[in-house]
């Protein structure tokens, strides 16, 4: 899989989403990286050392023995004033997730490629957003891709993002489902991406002996929340940061992903909202039953941390039937999208029929029948897609 | 106070006086001790010093740094610092 075809630079090819992913990390020179394999991130990983190894890219390469150690490797490097990069999926996210609060909480940037995949038990390698949902509160900034091009573009704009907000971001891929697929991926050129990026200057955390600094003290019950305050706050001046480095990025590489926080292209009543690479098969859908009477427009969620609810009231401003398709579980409640959603629709006092669909958890196949049904039942009852032997079934039959 | 957790001032950790979270405190009797200076090479927290009693050199603890571990009190070897109740 790995090296077989010379990549060539500034033109259209044939790739997959881990090798554009890793071009993007080799294009925006990361300082130091540190990985520990893990599927079904590990194609990441394995083209990023190859690169380092050939001599391609400039990177301290740092191989840990887990992924709680690759966080922290890449906490300390951040630290003292350096990109990073990291990559890894479920349970290796899952290790990571004390270390990810450190690192927003120092307000240090740094870069995470996932591939998301389910969590155990019963343990299983698929895609699902799981992994993701469970990182939900560790003040990472959450970006979603749905194409091979919008992995390599989403990794250029991250870093540029978590230099500007000063929050670490994560740019997610399905497993599987995107991260090992091919498709025709322009690759730019590193030249183009470095002066896009430009270097990175550290404004508060760095290592200069002339400047010594402590980092990350204790704080007090007198402090702590006030510095919460601030992450606050910063992910709240994030959503202009991605919507304003999705619009320059437009502007130098012609191409754009909605406004950075959620990607819709038609507005009708009925509205279906998803996360990662089913928005494809759903867009492809959205053209077949236009001007049908199951007419609807799919509202992509790109940045599920921070959460767009302002863009994402006006999308939905004239709808009437909603639906909200989750690829992971709040157990004992709903999907996590689902509760977002309605959350940002009964905080603005909207009242709309609104319903959830759980779908391809474990990478459970989602098959054009099953979203077929969800077209059909937009607004009406909740259901778990393709559960037990090909079935639907909806969340009050669930007892 | 900064918009980030950062301090840019050397030594910031001896304004954080933490001898508060200590409930036993240790108490050094200057006529046993021989200043053999034991207590400070093992004391975690650094905060034994070296001083002078009567003309006669002695160890004590800043008790603004001592957790009350009594690790000093352990490797005493002629017993002179004994655990005491801290009733601050």
């Amino acid at each position: 899989m790995v090296g077989i075809k010379k990549v060539e630079y500034g033109k259209k090819q044939v790739l997959s989403t881990s090798d554009a992913i890793a071009y993007a990390v080799r294009f925006c020179e990361p300082k130091v990286t540190a990985v520990y394999p893990i599927t079904p991130q590990t194609w990441i990983a394995e083209k990023i050392t190859e690169l380092i190894n050939n001599g391609e890219m400039d990177s301290e390469l740092i191989l840990v023995e887990s992924e709680h150690s690759s966080c922290s490797a890449i906490l300390g490097a951040a630290a003292t004033g350096v990109r990073t990069f990291s990559a890894t999926s479920s349970q290796g996210l899952a290790l990571m997730n004390e270390v990810l609060h450190v690192l927003s909480g120092m307000r240090l940037p740094s870069v995470f490629a996932i591939a998301s995949r389910a969590l155990s038990s019963p343990i299983n390698i698929w895609a699902d957003h799981s992994d993701m949902m469970n990182s939900r509160d560790t003040s990472w900034i959450q970006l979603f891709c749905e194409s091979a091009q919008e992995a390599h573009d989403t990794i250029i704009q991250a870093y540029k993002i978590s230099e500007k907000a000063l929050l670490p971001v994560f740019v997610v891929v399905d497993g599987y489902t995107l991260s090992h697929v091919y498709e025709p991926v322009f690759i730019e050129t590193k030249q183009k991406v470095k002066s896009f990026i430009g270097d990175y200057k550290p404004t508060h955390a760095y290592l200069n002996p002339k400047k010594p600094m402590t980092q990350g003290p204790i704080g007090y019950p007198s402090e702590y929340m006030d510095f919460k305050l601030e992450q606050q706050r910063a992910m709240n001046k994030a959503l202009n940061v991605i919507k304003e480095t999705n619009r320059k990025f437009k502007i130098k590489f012609g191409r754009s992903y909605g406004n950075g926080l959620i990607d819709e292209r038609v507005r009708s009543k009925r509205v279906i909202i998803a996360m990662g690479s089913m928005c494809t098969t759903l867009r492809g859908l959205e053209k077949k039953y236009k001007k049908t009477k199951y007419e609807f427009s799919l509202i992509k969620i790109k940045s599920f941390r921070p959460f767009p609810k302002k863009e994402l009231l006006r999308a939905l401003s004239n709808a009437t039937d909603i639906a909200v398709i989750d690829r992971a579980m709040s157990y004992g409640n709903a999907g996590p999208l689902f509760i977002e959603v309605s959350s940002a629709l009964g905080e603005a006092g909207y009242r709309k029929r609104i319903n959830n669909f759980i779908v391809g958890l474990g990478g459970r196949e989602a098959r054009i029948k099953d979203f077929e049904f969800i077209i059909k039942n937009i607004g009406r009852e909740s259901y778990w897609i393709n559960v037990n032997g090909g079935k639907n079934i909806s969340f009050s039959a669930v007892i | 106070m900064s918009k980030y957790p950062v301090i840019k001032k050397v030594g910031n950790t001896k304004e954080y006086k933490t001898g508060a979270w200590k409930t036993i405190k240790p108490v050094v009797i200057p006529e046993k001790c021989i200043g053999c200076g034991k207590c400070w090479v093992f004391c975690p927290e650094n905060c034994i010093y070296e001083t002078t009693k009567n003309g006669k050199k002695i160890f004590e603890a800043n008790l603004d740094y001592c957790k009350g571990c009594g690790i000093c009190a352990e490797v005493c070897p002629v017993k002179a610092i004994i655990m005491k109740e801290d009733e601050e």
